[in-house]
């Protein structure tokens, strides 16, 4: 029975003391790895998968444009739209971005800008191929395509 | 004098723990990982630019496959039908035929491989298609330069990071007297009618 008594006298509190440290390490972890959202969303974006990814280095050189059906069909229909900052612009509009892309980047930058289309994977070849033109117009012919890493399952 | 001495000037910081939860979830909810991962594509130059040169290929040189409105899949002018990772394969092959088979490519620096598709083909299967002809080159750089498929992608995507990356770099492209690389991308892909 002694030997009982003598178990059950040991403090059984866990330390918490440590704790705050713990959450401020997460807390800086996800406030460095992360950025901001600039703007919200107004199309689909089902991002199709692939298996040879690269990663672009420079952040400061891609630009982006979000294509697919927009979310608000009453308001937008169903058609898909492409999506510059907050607002959509029309096929034609893509080389007017661009020049405007390029003209708030520096000036050695600006012919290294890459062009970041985050397409939805229900969207068609056709519109795709029209910004492509755009962009091989505008001068702004470094491409790539979002994708998600493939996983095997 | 004795009892002021005697109060301990701690601050309660048992909700430390709490205030750091709230501004963790905060950053939690707000954020988003920033992903640029993906593929990547060079666009040949403006097309009102550009010369109205017909230059012909030989059609062995190139390895051709087209994608209907159905999505379905045309590879050298035959219906194919089998998995889409089998394009790999083929793509490899043609690329490093060097004149072996005579039907095939003369050798890697004129090897093409063309896409086309139609302006109703999913952007889905695009996707799967320029993986799969991508995947074909990456492995044949990596073997070149005696590294996993990975790290090879690692080194392309910035070559000049280091002398050492540099260096398997030129060893998986290879260099030609003339500067070019031994074995181009060559990746086109043609306008939708």
């Amino acid at each position: 029975m002694s030997k009982f008594r003598k178990k059950a006298a040991t403090k059984q509190d866990i330390p918490t003391s440590a704790l705050p440290d713990i959450i401020f390490m997460l807390l800086f972890f996800f406030m460095v790895t992360t950025v901001l959202r600039e703007n919200t969303l107004n199309v689909m974006q089902r991002i199709p998968e692939a298996n040879e990814l690269t990663k672009l280095q420079k952040k400061t050189l891609v630009k982006h444009l979000y294509v697919g059906a927009p979310k608000k069909v009453e308001l937008w229909g169903t058609e898909p739209k492409i999506q510059a900052d907050d607002i959509f612009i029309d096929t034609k509009d893509v080389v007017l971005w661009v020049s405007k892309e390029k003209a708030k980047m520096k000036e050695h930058e600006r012919d290294l800008i890459t062009v970041d289309l985050k397409v939805d994977e229900e969207v068609k070849r056709g519109i795709i191929s029209d910004i492509e033109l755009q962009l091989r117009k505008a001068n702004a012919r470094k491409l790539l395509y979002t994708t998600r890493q493939h996983v095997e399952i | 004098m004795k009892k002021k001495q005697r109060v301990s000037p701690e601050i309660n910081s048992s909700s430390m723990a709490d205030i750091a939860f709230l501004l963790l979830i905060f950053f939690l909810v707000t954020t988003t990982i920033a992903n640029d991962k993906g593929l990547f594509l060079l666009l040949p130059p403006d097309p009102d630019q550009m010369e109205d040169v017909d230059i012909k290929i030989p059609e062995k040189n190139l390895f051709k496959i087209q994608i209907n409105s159905a999505d379905k899949l045309l590879v050298e002018n035959e219906p194919f039908t089998g998995k889409i990772s089998d394009l790999k394969e083929m793509i490899h092959e043609f690329v490093m035929n060097n004149g072996r088979n005579p039907k095939s490519s003369d050798n890697p620096q004129k090897a093409i491989v063309s896409l086309k598709t139609d302006r109703g083909t999913s952007q889905k299967l695009f996707i799967e298609v320029v993986d799969q002809i991508k995947g074909a080159y990456h492995d044949i750089y990596a073997e070149r330069a005696g590294v996993t498929n990975e790290r090879w992608r690692e080194i392309s995507a910035s070559p000049k990071e280091s002398p050492e990356f540099e260096r398997l770099y030129e060893l998986g492209r290879g260099v030609l007297p003339d500067g070019k690389p031994e074995i181009p991308m060559n990746i086109s892909i043609a306008e939708p009618d």
